[in-house]
């Protein structure tokens, strides 16, 4: 396959768009990690929902 | 599940835990796909392969209004019918959207170069897409400055209805004014006016790009849930350690 003089220019498209993507998942993957263990050191300490689950309990 | 069970946060986790797998791998299927036959496309006779920007700048484009869209409803869900999860949604699609028309316009600089001459010239519709960007920017700033979730819910939700007023002015610049840009081919009166060589694999990266958005859309807000779970809690300690 080829792509012509302006390779460059498909290629960094391209390229850039996985970045990002792919930024943005372990941006979110990161984020939920984060939560679930200020959740956990919350639970750790004692604190309760209002409904008396579990801090970390998403279900 | 109705739909109305989707307004308890719990049960919107339990089945965000449920449908994003799926999701996910509906997603790098549908992209995959996309990517290949993006890849086997024949170049364009007046383009050539730069044709192939194609496949990713649109996507990008169609998306960097249709999640302001998603959240304009949100806003109408926080303004009037005051839905528990309509400012979550709203706040975790802000991120993902101005990364959609960032790459929307980066994509479309890289591809005007070529064709056009030039990265960027201030016609109507570059100059309205950017508009869109800085305001994402700015309603992700202001989610972050209003301590109140509750009052930086209402500013935002006015501010993304107002902000909606762009997406008209964008679709239709190439119609109003004279632009680099070309005017649609795929959502225009008349029917679309591409090749199938180009349609489908188009109309592949699409879904895969909306689906990309759904999955990421889900899994911010469950982190977003999680994140004002964790607020709430910390206020309770706070109470209970004054008293």
């Amino acid at each position: 396959m080829s792509l012509g003089p302006y390779t460059s220019f498909i290629v960094t498209s391209y390229t850039l768009v996985a970045a990002v993507v792919l930024l943005l998942i372990v941006w979110i993957v990161i984020d939920y990690r984060h939560q679930k263990e200020r959740l956990r050191q919350l639970d750790a300490s004692g604190v309760t929902r209002r409904s008396g689950r579990q801090a970390t309990d998403i279900r | 599940m109705t739909l109305i069970d989707l307004a308890n946060p719990t049960k919107f986790l339990s089945l965000t835990a449920r449908v994003l797998p799926w999701l996910a791998g509906a997603t790098a299927i549908l992209l995959l796909v996309g990517l290949y036959q993006a890849a086997m496309a024949p170049d364009d006779y007046q383009q050539g392969a730069t044709v192939k920007i194609m496949f990713v700048h649109v996507p990008n484009a169609w998306l960097a209004m249709f999640v302001w869209g998603v959240m304009s409803l949100s806003a109408l869900g926080t303004l009037v019918w005051r839905h528990p999860l309509a400012d979550v949604a709203a706040k975790a699609a802000a991120p993902i959207g101005a990364a959609f028309t960032f790459l929307a316009l980066v994509t479309g600089s890289l591809w005007g170069r070529p064709m056009w001459g030039t990265y960027w010239e201030w016609d109507a519709r570059l100059t309205s897409v950017l508009i869109l960007f800085l305001m994402y920017l700015g309603l992700m700033a202001l989610w972050r400055a209003v301590d109140d979730p509750s009052r930086a819910a209402r500013a935002a939700a006015v501010l993304t209805l107002v902000g909606a007023i762009n997406l008209p002015i964008i679709k239709f610049s190439v119609d109003w004014w004279n632009t680099l840009h070309q005017p649609a081919a795929v959502l225009r009166m008349g029917g679309t006016s591409l090749d199938k060589a180009f349609l489908i694999p188009l109309l592949v990266m699409a879904v895969g790009f909306s689906l990309l958005f759904v999955t990421l859309h889900l899994a911010a807000m469950r982190n977003e849930i999680l994140r004002r779970r964790v607020r709430s809690l910390q206020m309770m300690q706070a109470s209970q350690q004054a008293a």
